[in-house]
Order: C-alpha cells, then structure tokens, then sequence
C-alpha cells in the first residue's frame, strides 16, 4: 500500500514538501507521486504522538469507552501510540488479556494499543503478577494506576523483576493515609468550599519514598527504572529533580488539564474538574511548566480517563475521578504555551520524550522509518465541540474554547488511522 | 452557572451560602423574620403568602429537626408540601443528581429545600432545576438558615451585631454552621472567633474577613457576646482527629467555668442536637444563658422570612 501526502512542511522548515509511504515506512520525501495521494493543505509533519497513559476501559467498562471509541479518539489527537492502563474489569493482569487487547486493537486500524499491565495480581499491591509472561505477551510496561502501591515492599520487589526484565515501573505517586477522603486539592478553596483536601504532602511524601527505594536498588546495581505518572505538585518534582542529579533512572509525566487548570475551577462544583492527582494551585502549574522548559518533567501524558456523563454529573464526593480529552491535547497545549515552550519542544515531549522514557526507538520522519506521522493545521481556530469527539465521554472543560493546532491527518503503519483533509 | 453571574446589588435567586447575598439584603431577612415571630404567637398561624405554590424538601441526608421545621415554615405560609427523601439510595443506583432533580422539576415544584451530604450539591440542583434552591446544609460547606437564626437570636439579644464577638466552638474543620456563621456574621458587623483542636481547625478559614482562630478556649471566649458550641461526631474518634472525648471535654467543653471568661450578658448557642456533657455541660445547655431553644423557635421565623424573600417578595 502506498500513499503520498503532498503540500506539508516538516516541522521545523518553511519548505513545501512531499513524503510517499510504502509498506509502513516512509519510502522518501519529495519522490514522484504514487499511489493514493492526499493533500496536506499546507499543514505541519510531525512523527505521531505517544501516549504513555490512557484508560480505554476494556475490558468490563465499555459503557465508559471502548478500544474502538478511545483508539480512535487518539488518531483524532493525532496519536499513532496509546499506552492503555490495567486497572479494568477484570485487571489486565493475565497474559491472554495482554493478547486479546493486542489482537482487537490491531483489526481496527486506529492508533496502536500497547497494554501496560498490572504488576500486582488484580492490582492489590501485595503479590506480584506474572510480570515474565506478561512481557511476552506484550504488555508495555508495568502499572498498578487507579492503585496506590501502599506496600513498599511489593513496590520494591515489582522494581526488581522488572528491572531484570528491562521494563519500567508506573506509578500513581500518592500516599493513600494522606489522602484519606480529600476529593480535591487541600488549601484555601478547598476550605472555603468545604470540601475535604488531598494534600499536595501526599504526593511528595509517596514520591520520596519511591525514589529512595530506586536509590537502594541502584547502589546494589540493579538500575530499576520507576515512572511517575501524572505529577501534579512543586515539590514532587523538585524530588524528581534531585533523583535525575543522583543518576537515578526516575522519570515523570505531566498532564496538560494539571497545567492549564487550577483547583479555583472546583467553585463550580461541577465533577468535571474532578481528577486524581487533584488540580493544584496556580502556583504547582507554573513550577510544572518551568520544568516542562528545563527538562526535568520527561514528557506530557494527558491520563485520558473517560467516565459517562451521568457519572460526572454527581455531586463531587460520589463522582469518579477523570478527565478525558485525548482529542485535543496538542491544540490545548499548542493554543496555551505555543509561545512560551515552543512548538518543537511541545511536540518533543509528545513524540520522542515518551519513547525515551520506555526505551523504545525514537521516532523519526526519515525515510526507512516507520510510518507513523500527524499533520497538524498550526493556523485554523476551531471551537471545541464535545459533540463531535470519538470518545464515548461527550464533555470536556474546555467545550467552547476557540483552539488551533488540529490534527489533519494521522498515519499509523502507514494506514490512514484519522483524516479531516 | 446562573448564581456566579449575578450581581451582588441584585436580588439573589437562591439561598446556597453568603457570596450573593448584601448585609442590606440580609438584615432584611432578618426584619421580617420580627413579623412571621408575631404570626407563630397567633392562635391561627397561618398566613397565605405561598398559596398554590408548592416547595419541595429534597433531602438527600436525613435530618428530621432541620426538615420539619421547614416544612412548617412553608405550611404556615400556605404553601403545599412535597418530601422527596432520597437518603444515599437514587445515586448508589447510579442516577445522578442531575437525574433526580429533573423528575422532580415534573411535578411543577416552585422551591426546592436541599440537603445534601456532598458540598456544592445544593448549587448542582439550582443549576439544574431553574427555580429557587435554599441550602438546608450541604456537606461542610454552608447551612445559611441555621447562619442566620443564630444572627438572629445574637440581634434579638443585643439589638444589633454590628461590634459583637461570637466565639465558635468544636469540630470546625467539619462544620457546615461554623463556615456558614463565619461567612455571615462579618457581613452583620460582628466579629468571630473559631477555636477547636488544631487538628479541627483548618488554617486557611483564619483568612476570612472579621475571622481569627485559636485553640486556646480561653482566648475566644475571652470578651465575647455569644458562645457557640459545635456538635461533636463521635465518628471523628477514628479519624484520629482527637486523644479521646475526656480530654476534648476536659479542654473545649462550653461550661460556667469557661463562660466567666466571656462578656457579662453573653448567651449559649449550640444548634444541635446536643451531646450533653461533651462540647456543652448540662448546666450551660439549660441554665440562664442559654439561648438554645430560643433558636429552634426562631428558626422557623427564619425559615418563613427566606421563602417570602425567595418566592413572594420579589421586584
Ligand atoms: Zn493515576
């Protein structure tokens, strides 16, 4: 199969350009036209994004999304890799699930799907699962997200195997005794609303706990590779600072909602801005941002979390935790700090930011490199319209926003896995 | 949503909590509620303000003092009655609250009274039901009645609250009334002191305006003019929150020792139900101090005064 998409820029140039894909790699740039052709309308090429941590909710919650929905709503985003999170009904933590995710995804010719898979049996943090035969299976990595890995030991033990096994270890950084029952950030609005807070303590004191069981494990020469998901404070990431100084191998992620909104958004009492790790203060954003420039926060993850509308229109103690907007990650993030972090550091952290983190290749627009790009309008303002998202989760807090940066196109394995040209 | 955008010169929509609402707006409530006292005194207490209205008490928590006292407040002023008394059970069938309100605004209600165990509920089911919400208390967040028949009770001691210093104490932390006191009594002139355990005591409350703290008792009851304590959950036990009740007791307890410290004519306020000889002694709650069932009577009052104010007495 052969397509070329003409009147592109790769990112970067000024030049207008054309690239042929043949077979799932790019074939070269600027060759005779063949196959199908498609006009790029001028639009922006970059590799196709990853994401390192999504819930599609298959098996057992489909009602909420389904591999179909959120493998598509990522081609929509203009991602060509989606990590999908274990903590499903039942757990991805049985190799033949591994499989079966693996299997359906690829017959649906949107985004790829690498599962992660649990690393506790049925993420209860206490015995490991079988991490070995998960692998083969082609799990991604290791996760117990949704979990908060309260045991040390088993965390620790988790590391080890997979360390052995040359994986990485996610984590849902946050001490549940702290938490206890806070439903939002703890601090002046959480007080004047009267809601009970999660303090921003709970996510640092989990975070210090963790990298000093990967400083234990790397002074024995056992170089386990620990990945926190979805910072959300200051000080955690000033911990995760100190960690990369100490050469340890401690990455970490942080989510486009938890640099654009603030738990000021919760005095609308509306569960749509109800996420675990909680929106923080003005305050954390503008720290994670700065680290976002300097290199210290690894890569953007957007923690995709769909639940259905009647969920999230609960009151606030009984609404589950999550926002979904997998869709519109590049526009936000591009609309918001296209000027203070730069296009290509953005896409950077979307693209080979997260590869590096899983030690997979880096991806490239080279020809003999996999086929797996996005075109993106950089120009068009668009209104977001919950409406019309692939995903089953119809409403997102930005519904309304005038963004640019849309995905035109998304090629993966050198398909069409998304088109608006 | 419709409450955040309206203006504070306007007449609020709804009771949710005190963000809307102007003292001029507030010391109106509080005039008419000298009025619908007189109507309670009446051997026919009735009056036909709400007639052919019908106010919904949406009680998603149970509270049978806190219900019926707005439902006898709506009764006398003529006003048809519907109870909708949904406990946890609507939303662990998995309706959303957003579901209950829109079959009940099919029965034409024309105020909803809502109680609520989550903070922000009652705000839900305004945005939802388009017609005017009280908050009969939701979570720890507000129970503006109770806020303003304690306001109420203080003016009908001293004639106004403008200078007067109510001292709150106990579980603030978890505390709908303190907030919702501590929300409106600045408002009205009066200044207010919170004292609990520091684990009871959040920090971020002592930045209100006309707002300090203290754990030490002493200190907040030193000079004031009303004594409020806090019902104490016995719950919180397990939350790790205190040592145990003696020694909670021993140190918060409003009692006459500790009121000797408060200003000579100062009365007792608790709004209830009490845990007698825990955050109140036995003579406290009933000696001459006490204000306590003076508030369950004015509350009713209150209560009539803000569905006038919600439903009739509009420009
Ligand atoms: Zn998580």
């Amino acid at each position: 199969m052969t397509i070329t998409i003409t009147n592109i820029k790769r990112i970067g140039s000024d030049q207008t350009e054309s690239v042929t894909i043949e077979n799932g790699t790019i074939k070269g740039w600027n060759l005779p036209a063949e196959g199908e052709t498609i006009d790029g309308q001028g639009g922006t090429v970059a590799p196709a994004f990853t994401e390192l941590h999504a819930h599609l909710r298959e098996p057992g919650q489909t009602e909420k999304e389904d591999l179909s929905s959120g493998l598509a709503a990522a081609a929509a985003g203009g991602y060509g890799t989606v990590v999908s999170m274990p903590n499903t009904s039942p757990v991805v933590d049985d190799p033949a699930i591994v499989r079966s995710l693996i299997q359906k995804a690829q017959g649906l010719g949107f985004a790829r799907l690498r599962p992660a898979a649990a690393l506790t049996r049925g993420q209860q943090g206490e015995a490991l699962a079988e991490l070995t035969y998960l692998k083969e299976a082609g799990a991604a990595m290791f996760t117990d997200d949704g979990r908060t890995n309260e045991n040390a030991r088993t965390l620790r033990l988790g590391l080890e195997t997979a360390a052995s096994l040359g994986m990485v270890v996610s984590v849902h950084a946050e001490d549940a005794s702290l938490r206890a029952d806070g439903v939002m950030n703890e601090g002046a609005v959480s007080e004047a609303l009267g809601l009970p807070g999660n303090p921003a303590a709970a996510e640092a004191a989990r975070v210090a706990r963790d990298i000093e069981i990967v400083a234990g494990l790397h002074a024995q020469g056992r170089p386990a590779r620990l990945h926190i998901q979805h910072l959300s404070t200051a000080r955690a990431l000033d911990l995760v600072r100190e960690a990369k100084k100490r050469g340890l191998s401690v990455t970490c992620e942080v989510c486009p909602h938890h640099l654009t909104l603030t738990d000021e958004a919760l005095r609308s009492f509306d569960a749509i801005y109800k996420v675990a790790p909680p929106l923080r203060t003005q305050a954390d954003a503008e720290h994670l941002l700065e680290g976002l420039r300097d290199g210290s926060v690894d890569c953007l993850a957007t923690d995709h979390a769909p639940h259905t509308r009647a969920e999230k229109e609960r009151d606030l103690l009984e609404a589950p935790s999550g926002i979904a907007y997998i869709e519109l990650a590049f526009p936000l993030m591009y609309t918001r700090f296209g000027e203070s972090l730069g296009l290509e550091r953005i896409i950077e952290l979307m693209t080979t930011a997260p590869a590096r983190v899983m030690g997979w290749p880096e991806p490239s627009l080279e020809a003999g490199a996999p086929a797996d790009l996005v075109v993106l309008d950089l120009e068009t303002e668009r209104t977001v319209e919950p409406a019309t998202f692939r995903s089953k989760a119809k409403f997102t807090p930005w519904a309304g926003e005038s963004l640019k940066g849309w995905p035109l196109l998304t090629v993966v394995d050198g398909k069409v896995a998304y088109r608006r040209v | 949503m419709s409450a955040a955008t309206t203006t504070t010169s306007a007449r609020p929509r709804h009771l949710l909590d005190f963000t809307e609402w102007s003292p001029e707006r507030l010391n109106a409530i509080l005039d008419n509620a000298d009025t619908m006292l007189q109507v309670l005194d009446r051997p026919v207490k009735k009056v036909p303000a709400l007639q052919g209205m019908t106010v919904c008490t949406a009680f998603f928590e149970s509270s049978t003092r806190t219900r019926t006292s707005f439902e006898l407040a709506a009764r006398r002023m003529s006003a048809d009655v519907m109870t909708f008394a949904a406990g946890a059970s609507s939303a662990s069938k998995g309706e959303s609250l957003r579901d209950t309100v829109e079959v009940l605004t099919q029965y034409k209600v024309d105020a909803y009274i809502v109680r609520h165990h989550a903070a922000g509920a009652a705000h839900l089911v305004a945005r939802y039901s388009g017609k005017p919400v009280i908050n009969a208390g939701d979570g720890r967040r507000a129970h503006p009645t109770q806020a303003l028949l304690d306001a109420y009770t203080i003016r009908q001691e001293f004639g106004s609250l403008e200078g007067k210093t109510v001292a709150i104490l106990g579980d603030v932390r978890h505390s709908r009334v303190a907030r919702s006191n501590a929300e409106l009594l600045p408002k009205l002139g009066a200044k207010v002191v919170l004292c609990g355990p520091a684990t009871l005591l959040p920090a971020e409350l002592g930045t209100l305006p006309g707002v300090t703290l203290t754990s030490d008792p002493q200190a907040a009851v030193r000079g004031a003019h009303a004594v409020m304590a806090l019902r104490l959950q016995q719950e919180r036990m397990g939350g790790g929150f205190l040592g145990s009740l003696q020694e909670y007791a021993d140190t918060y307890q409003v009692n006459e020792g500790l009121m000797q410290e408060a200003e000579s004519g100062a009365i007792v306020l608790h709004p209830g139900p009490m845990n007698r000889d825990v955050e109140i002694s036995h003579e406290a709650a009933d000696g001459p101090r006490s204000r306590i069932l003076k508030q369950v009577e004015n509350g009713q009052a209150i209560r009539m005064s803000v569905l006038y104010h919600l439903l009739v007495g509009r420009e």
